[in-house]
């Protein structure tokens, strides 16, 4: 397998504040990463560090096994996309997309107006970059909006002038900050198709820095979770969310924040219960009338297809569990017992290790 | 709706009436004394049609007046913009490392637009002496000949407009900062990933386009401010030696307020508010359409 770009054991410091600590991060060839985490964790710095925008402190930048840690971020030849697109307002839309074209392949002079119509090694090069532009543009469905300023399009096609800017020149690499947190609900699904689409019929390397997790586990073949500048854990998304390595990861993944009962308490869902505290999803919990956890009902809330009941078990721990289907809900100030299968048990130790639990 | 109507007129009337009065109504009076050839405190005026425009265009001493005016603003406009955004490129530059000599830095270059401009061109005066003044020891201390700033009919005019852009230079960097602190810096972020090395590529990628609003309205406010070139003349050269540095609106002031001819005066009023309103137009037709991106 041909490493393509890494990041190994790179920090970033800002002042007092360590923003990147130790990250290692490899994104191999044709492979879609995501790199999850909340917002000010450092996942858009380490972007930056890998596109050449920022240099590290310590730790070094890879491109192919040869260090580019000195290199620009052009000399890198890797594409990025960014949260607010960064299109250049005074150009259209083709000139936008041809503009890493224009510097990558003509001299100063060769890009004043007018050089083509003088020398013909300018106009033969200018001749290629439209074939290139146009074609970039057909794939994204540009074609029509390529003489448009990009403040008359609406922010879905911005974003598409974007990407084109970005595939236009056969980065190493592509790194996109947040492409869909500007998007409305309906278009983030089409957006997220379409970027899928892109990559697998690009093949090159993709980076998705993301805080939103559904984007994050839909669309990657690998997810590494960041928290504080660490990456804690990088898995597929399956094994992210089934097995997540810490305590951390396991709160922070999932649509509801998972439960965790502390040891002690904990032995009445499992006998491990003893020893580690014990984190069951909300998805996880559920009625039964002989189940080992009993609960009050502080609240309900109804959200359709689900209904989220808050509880409080009898030492006073919060609890979530998400019901679904159409068994009758129990009311406010009721007593109900919950169960949840060993499997869907997970140990954490004192450090927050992940332990297994027998079943 | 009545109600509605009168609270609009009430609310407009005042300062309606008051630019009418004191704007529109002179300019209208202006535009009709410059077809007579009325004298302040005249008993009557004759309808002379074009003859104080012939006179303005036709004369030795109102083409000369029209000329210095153009060679000033020549000299002016380029200098005091050119310098005006290279002072502010360097000091947004520095404001990151060095906040606090960008700041005491930025003071001294405005000091000249908030300072009074007669005083200052007294200091000016004194600066420019040619036996006392310093700029005389300075030069030659550097070998060179001491010169007549102020009293060489070849040389007047180019010091007045050296004085004109060391004045406007302050005031077209603080516009130029305020541009530079508005373009996003994603779009430097942008242009380096896409391929601008150096400096001066992202100077032309992103900088100077994202400054073509500044730079239009910095253009049209150095312009007219040049073409109104008057304080400086009136308190250091009075126009002279010889009508050497005497300009549009120089001319006006002494037509009209020494010689009292007002109808004259007027003409040349006249024709440099056309100047000037064409120019601006100009300006704004040619520019707006490459500088406004929405």
């Amino acid at each position: 397998m041909t490493l393509e770009l890494a990041l190994d054991s790179v920090s970033k410091r800002f002042g007092d504040t360590l923003a990147v600590d130790a990250v290692s991060l490899a994104l191999r060839a044709g492979e879609f990463v995501a790199l999850l985490g909340a917002s000010g964790c450092g996942k858009s710095t380490t972007l930056r560090l890998m596109a050449g925008l920022e240099a590290p402190s310590t730790g070094r930048v890879l491109l192919n096994g040869r260090d580019v840690t000195g290199d620009s971020a052009a000399a890198r030849n890797i594409a990025l996309m960014f949260q607010s697109y960064a299109l250049y307002p005074h150009l259209s839309v083709y000139q936008n997309i041809a503009v890493p074209l224009r510097l990558r392949r003509l001299s100063a002079v060769g890009r004043l107006p007018g050089a083509g119509l003088v020398n013909s090694g300018v106009r033969l090069k200018l001749a290629e970059i439209d074939t290139q532009v146009r074609r970039v543009a057909d794939i994204l469905r540009l074609g029509l909006f390529l003489s448009r300023k990009p403040g008359q399009l609406s922010g879905g096609q911005q974003q598409r002038v974007a990407l084109a800017r970005a595939l236009v020149r056969e980065p190493s690499a592509f790194l996109l900050d947040e492409p869909l947190s500007n998007l409305d609900t309906q278009l983030r699904a089409d957006t997220r198709d379409e970027i899928k689409a892109l990559h697998r019929r690009t093949g090159y390397p993709f980076l998705l820095v993301t805080h939103d997790q559904s984007d994050a586990l839909s669309m990657a073949d690998r997810v590494a979770v960041m928290i504080d500048g660490r990456i804690v854990q990088q898995d597929t998304p399956e094994a992210i969310f089934r097995a997540p390595e810490t305590r951390e990861v396991a709160e922070f993944i999932g649509h509801h924040r998972m439960n965790v009962l502390p040891r002690g308490p904990a032995e009445v869902l499992h006998p491990a219960g003893s020893l580690l505290d014990l984190g069951v999803r909300p998805e996880d919990l559920c009625l039964a009338p002989d189940g080992p956890l009993e609960a009050i009902v502080v609240s309900r809330s109804f959200q359709g297809e689900e209904t989220i009941l808050r509880l409080r078990d009898r030492v006073g721990n919060d609890l979530r569990a998400v019901l679904r289907g159409a068994a009758p809900l129990p009311a406010d100030g009721e007593t109900v017992r919950l169960a949840a299968t060993p499997g869907a048990l997970h140990g954490f130790d004192a450090a927050g290790r992940r332990q297994e639990v027998g079943s | 709706m009545i109600r509605r109507a009168m609270t609009d007129i009430v609310l407009v009337g005042p300062a309606a009436l008051a630019v009418v009065l004191f704007i529109f109504l002179p300019v209208a009076v202006v535009f009709i004394l410059a077809f007579t050839d009325y004298q302040v405190g005249a008993s009557r005026a004759d309808w002379i049609g074009f003859e104080n425009f012939a006179a303005l265009f036709g004369s030795r001493l109102g083409r000369n007046a029209l000329i210095n005016t153009l060679v000033y603003a020549a000299i002016v406009i380029p200098a005091s913009v050119g310098f005006g955004l290279l002072v502010a490129l360097g000091l947004h530059g520095l404001t990151p490392r060095m906040p606090r000599l960008s700041a005491v830095l930025r003071t001294i270059y405005f000091l000249p637009v908030a300072a009074t401009l007669v005083a200052m061109a007294v200091s000016w005066q004194m600066l420019l002496h040619p036996s006392l003044g310093l700029m005389n020891s300075w030069i030659s201390a550097l070998g060179l000949s001491p010169q007549q700033w102020l009293s060489d009919r070849g040389l007047v005019l180019y010091t007045l407009a050296a004085i004109g852009v060391w004045q406007s230079i302050g005031y077209n960097m603080v516009l130029f900062l305020a541009g530079l602190a508005a373009i996003p810096a994603t779009l430097y972020d942008a242009a380096a990933v896409d391929g601008a090395e150096n400096g001066w590529t992202r100077f032309w990628t992103v900088t100077w386009p994202m400054l073509g609003p500044t730079t239009l309205f910095v253009l049209i406010v150095t312009a007219a401010n040049a073409f109104r070139v008057f304080e400086t003349v009136a308190t250091m050269t009075q126009g002279g030696p010889a009508f050497a540095s005497d300009t549009i609106v120089y001319s006006l002031y002494r037509e009209g307020f020494v010689y009292f001819k007002a109808g004259y005066a007027s003409a040349i009023t006249v024709v440099f508010f056309l100047a000037l309103l064409l120019l601006t137009a100009l300006q704004v037709a040619l520019i707006e359409r490459r500088v406004h991106y929405r």
